[in-house]
């Protein structure tokens, strides 16, 4: 019986080419639409929590701060929560760090009478991305001690790009499930269509003794491949485009600056399978009604 | 013995109004096991809508129907197939599916009661034999002369080895040559031991007749 349901719905298919293959495409530019989405926040967040496992703790020094207070200052902060590692950073090295980055405007630099950097502390904090607070908390403890000018750890940047980066989840959270009822839509109208077309055929097969599982169950079938095919579609698109994404930025990825990765197995089964999932329920909408009358 | 008991269709006090309008007014009918029952009447008289009460096309408005001990007011909409196994029904414009095969038309009936396809394939070349439509396989309804879509029709209906044939006009569009073939066919079947309710206004195929005739002229019996 599945044998001939699947004959069936493979029929079907082919005798409805022209719908069925707007229905594919349709379903597989919804799909690309969210998982492009999808991919976006997989590669932000990724790049978030890298950020955030790197955070460096920059402490500047008084400028008169003497090396015994200094390595007292050390053993303290090194005894306090969160705290990897510390190391020193003379104002000396941090010149000479300086002139080696901006090697072509060494003129700028070689006239100082003196040297305007301060010593500085920087201190490696433990993983705690998923509570940006605790480095504040400890930031601003160790900014109470005396001998420390000021405390730096790029929190302003990080904060910011967290709230865009809320921001575009909950934009893609509303336009993901925008396209989703679009999807839903589409496939339950392309299967009533199909229904429509063949409101005479399905009158005949009642009337000879089919019942309703005998009728629906091809149809399903439909839905299941009409939309797992969509779902392909749609991610090979979505491959195509991250493929010519790493032909574009190749110089930047090079170098390491960015790392953009495209979805798991887990996660593409996972958009092939939600796909279906949806097909599934498009149908079970339409044939619901058109069985109904 | 023919006692109400063994009757395998009961009618009973049936009516059936489209809006205001009756097409049936309080019938009442018993139909036997292998009887082979004509009903006749004018245009409008209600013979197609009898023969609709009977395969669940229409609901009936008052009365009570019972066909092999099954109440008609109690099958849902979703179980009406049990009833229509036990039925082959024949229409006046033959109501074959046009994408489907001649073969594929008379399989229907039997691929949803989930028989092997061998079987399906035996029984349906047998019965388009029968019928003299062999042949004819792999032909597409539309390339057929309405004489063979109704052969197909009848083979269509009685696949499935039904208790009950209900023909509804089904010699109304042909000519007179194709219209006894198709009587002599619901004859054979008849013969080997089917009942048949057959609703027609062609006087030519009952004048000579031994089998009953029921008259409805206005959806009332006509004695």
């Amino acid at each position: 019986m599945i044998t001939l349901f699947f004959k069936k719905a493979f029929q079907d298919i082919l005798s409805n080419r022209f719908l069925n293959s707007v229905t594919i495409v349709t379903i597989g530019l919804s799909v690309l639409i969210i998982s492009s989405f999808a991919l976006f926040f997989i590669n932000t967040n990724a790049l978030l929590d890298s950020w955030q496992k790197g955070i460096r703790v920059l402490v500047y020094l008084e400028p008169q701060t003497s090396e015994a207070n200094r390595l007292d200052l050390r053993y303290q902060i090194q005894q306090m929560e969160n705290v990897q590692e510390i190391h020193f950073i003379s104002k000396d090295t941090a010149l000479k760090d300086l002139k080696e980055q901006m090697r072509s405007h060494s003129s700028l630099l070689e006239n100082l009478k003196e040297n305007p950097l301060p010593d500085t502390f920087e201190v490696r904090v433990l993983d705690v991305s998923s509570d940006l607070n605790k480095v504040a908390v400890l930031a601003k403890k160790i900014e109470a001690f005396p001998l420390v000018e000021e405390v730096e750890y790029g929190q302003h940047w990080i904060a910011k790009f967290s709230h865009i980066i809320n921001i575009f989840k909950f934009i893609g959270y509303a336009m993901g499930g925008l396209f989703l009822f679009a999807t839903l839509f589409i496939i339950a109208n392309t299967i009533r269509l199909v229904l429509y077309s063949r409101k005479d055929e399905i009158e005949i097969m009642r009337l000879v003794g089919s019942n309703d599982r005998f009728i629906k169950a091809p149809f399903y079938i439909e839905g299941l491949i009409l939309s797992a095919l969509g779902g392909l579609v749609g991610l090979t698109a979505l491959f195509a485009a991250y493929q010519f994404a790493l032909s574009k930025f190749h110089t930047g990825l090079s170098l390491g600056l960015l790392e953009i990765r495209f979805l798991s197995i887990g996660q593409f089964f996972l958009f092939i399978g939600g796909s279906m999932l949806v097909g599934l329920i498009g149908c079970y909408l339409s044939l619901k009604q058109f069985l109904k009358n | 013995m023919k006692t109400a008991d063994t009757a395998l269709i009961r009618i009973f006090n049936v009516s059936k109004n489209y809006g205001t309008k009756p097409a049936l007014n309080h019938i009442t009918l018993d139909i036997f096991k292998n009887e082979f029952v004509f009903f006749t009447g004018p245009s409008g008289a209600g013979k197609s809508t009898l023969l609709k009460l009977l395969y669940l096309g229409e609901s009936i408005t008052e009365g009570q129907v019972l066909i092999d001990g099954m109440n008609l007011a109690r099958i849902s909409k979703s179980r009406a197939h049990i009833l229509r196994r036990k039925l082959g029904i024949i229409f006046q414009d033959y109501k074959l599916i046009p994408g489907k095969t001649v073969f594929q038309n008379v399989a229907l009936v039997l691929e949803p009661r989930g028989l092997g396809q061998r079987y399906i394939r035996k029984k349906v070349h047998s019965v388009l034999r029968t019928v003299g439509m062999e042949d004819r396989l792999r032909a597409f309804p539309l390339g057929l002369s309405g004489g063979e879509q109704q052969k197909v029709a009848v083979a269509r209906a009685v696949v499935g080895e039904p208790k009950i044939i209900l023909a509804d006009e089904p010699t109304g569009s042909l000519d007179s040559d194709s219209a006894e073939n198709i009587f002599e066919l619901l004859t054979t079947f008849h013969k080997r031991g089917t009942t048949v309710l057959f609703a027609t206004h062609d006087t030519a195929l009952i004048r000579n007749t031994k089998h009953r005739v029921i008259y409805l002229n206005k959806g009332r019996l006509q004695t």
